[in-house]
């Protein structure tokens, strides 16, 4: 399977990158690890006519931390967020998330801006980002903005980024003290797509759920939280009933479709069960 | 589009359309047909290539995205004689077809770089995007437990290969 024909500009700086997008306009599509774009350009699903790689430009996969904030360059590719020390140390939940993304050779392409920018629901880290509380950052001809991750998926494969803007950084809060986070999917296979998986953050205030963000996989057409889940436990104790009623929430207010990963009423107790789960595996990981 | 890469220590310009995959380039531009196309949807690993060192799907890469870089190819890998990851599939007939093993040796060399002394659950974890219709993975498991050992310079333990 051979793409449309296109034309290819590998920049090396980011203005240039964007006046490229500006120049071309609805035609160009950025081109990062090329992972879901390419496969779909080879079915024909995509024909841009033009592809703006942005591999050669420096400074976009570093991940540091500055203040309470941890910054993640878009370009920053699975395998290093799989490798990070500095996630290790405060968020295993990219760990989980990264293991389960594909397999190596995907994972040595795949990047997190594009996992994101791609607004497939089926893809795991929106979930993990809208747990996180994650911000989006987009670099455009007037600068950068910064797009709270909760405005950031719109519709089906469809984001908040315009035409001519380049997603460059995730920003996500140092998590406070007393923090643990986990993810899981249920998969039919290794690298499968999830049949429905589970992000948890949450901070603990002695035995009351002071903070939590509890995000959702392949269960919706739009990557989405489960805000009443949240509500509902927020300044409660985590005891075995108060999470089992955030489950069933989550499993009313999600929006699965029936497919060959399951039906509709399979994937939503599917996502009941790992939303129990996925809390109790990150109130183990509290610290 | 020019590019250039060098190719198994050999360097090579091309003139190539930008939607060539690099997978067609290796087979047709340069004739080495070791890379094979089992699925050509990224799920197979059986045109898996090292780019700059890491083991990649060339049926997913553009062949203008390996500019200046530098590709090794399972053609690349008998250069003094049998690597030990095809000394060692042949050991432990860690094949039968034979048509996944070129790329399951290329991704099996990126991993024993990375862990020269991987556990049998990290071979088989790392080897997951590599699909293999015939063998049903015990032999090639202890092909890249073979190679592991020689070459961190132990003698590889004998094994009975099993036939499935
Ligand atoms: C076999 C296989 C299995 C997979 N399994 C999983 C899985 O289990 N879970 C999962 O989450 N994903 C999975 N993926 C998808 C993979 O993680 C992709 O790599 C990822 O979704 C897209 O990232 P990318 O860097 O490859 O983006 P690309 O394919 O390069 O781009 C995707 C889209 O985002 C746009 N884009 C990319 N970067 C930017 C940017 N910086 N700014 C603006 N727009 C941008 C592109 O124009 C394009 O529209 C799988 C892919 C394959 C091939
Ligand atoms: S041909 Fe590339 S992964 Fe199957
Ligand atoms: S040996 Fe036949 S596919 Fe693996």
């Amino acid at each position: 399977m051979i793409a449309q024909s296109f034309n290819y500009e590998a920049p090396h700086t980011l203005t240039e990158a964007i006046h490229l997008l500006q120049h071309y306009g609805d035609d160009a599509k950025i081109l990062s690890g090329g992972h879901s774009l390419i496969p779909m350009m080879k079915l024909r699903f995509a024909s841009p006519a033009v592809l703006i790689d942005i591999n050669n430009i420096p400074g976009l996969s570093d991940i540091i931390i500055d203040g309470d904030t941890i910054k993640i360059g878009a370009l920053t590719r699975e395998v290093q967020l799989e490798h990070s020390d500095l996630l290790k140390e405060h968020y295993p939940i990219f760990a989980d998330v990264t293991k389960q993304i594909a397999d190596p050779q995907v994972r040595n392409r795949g990047t997190l801006g594009g996992n994101l920018a791609h607004g497939d629901a089926a893809n795991d880290h929106p979930a993990v980002m809208l747990a996180l509380g994650a911000s989006v950052i987009a670099t455009g001809p007037d600068g950068s903005r910064s797009i709270d991750i909760n405005d950031f998926f719109q519709g089906f494969y469809t984001t908040a980024l315009e035409q001519n803007e380049v997603l460059t950084e995730i920003y996500i809060p140092v998590p406070p003290d007393h923090t643990g986070s986990a993810y899981h999917k249920l998969e039919r296979k290794v690298g499968d797509y999830a049949t429905a998986g589970v992000a948890v953050v949450l901070t603990m205030d002695g035995d009351i759920c002071k903070n939590i963000g509890i995000g959702l996989t392949n269960v919706n057409a739009v990557p989405m939280r489960a805000l009443r889940s949240e509500e509902f436990l927020k300044g409660k104790p985590l005891t075995d009933q108060n999470v089992k009623e955030a489950g069933k929430l989550a499993s009313e207010d999600c929006a699965p479709s029936s497919d060959l990963r399951g039906s509709e009423a399979y994937k939503r107790d599917m996502g009941a069960v790992l939303v129990r789960r996925m809390i109790a595996s990150a109130l183990s990981r509290v610290k | 589009m020019k590019i250039n890469v060098t190719v198994n220590g050999t360097a090579h310009e091309a003139d190539i359309e930008p939607r060539t995959l690099l997978v067609h380039f290796i087979r047709e531009n340069l004739n080495l047909t070791g890379t094979h196309i089992g699925c050509d949807t990224s799920h197979c690993g059986a045109c898996t290539i090292l780019l700059d060192g890491q083991s990649v799907k060339s049926c997913t890469i553009l062949a203008v995205q390996a500019n200046d870089k530098t590709i090794q190819t399972i053609e690349g890998m008998a250069a003094n004689g049998l690597h030990p990851l095809q000394e060692g599939f042949h050991e432990n007939h860690g094949l039968h077809c034979g048509y996944c093993t070129p790329g399951m040796i290329m991704r099996a060399s990126e991993l024993l770089a990375n862990n020269p002394n991987p556990t049998e659950d990290e071979i088989r974890w790392g080897i997951s995007g590599n699909l293999c219709r015939c063998t049903g993975y015990n032999n090639i498991v202890k092909s890249i437990q073979y190679a592991s050992a020689k070459m961190r310079g132990e003698t590889p333990a004998s094994t009975e290969p099993q036939f499935v």
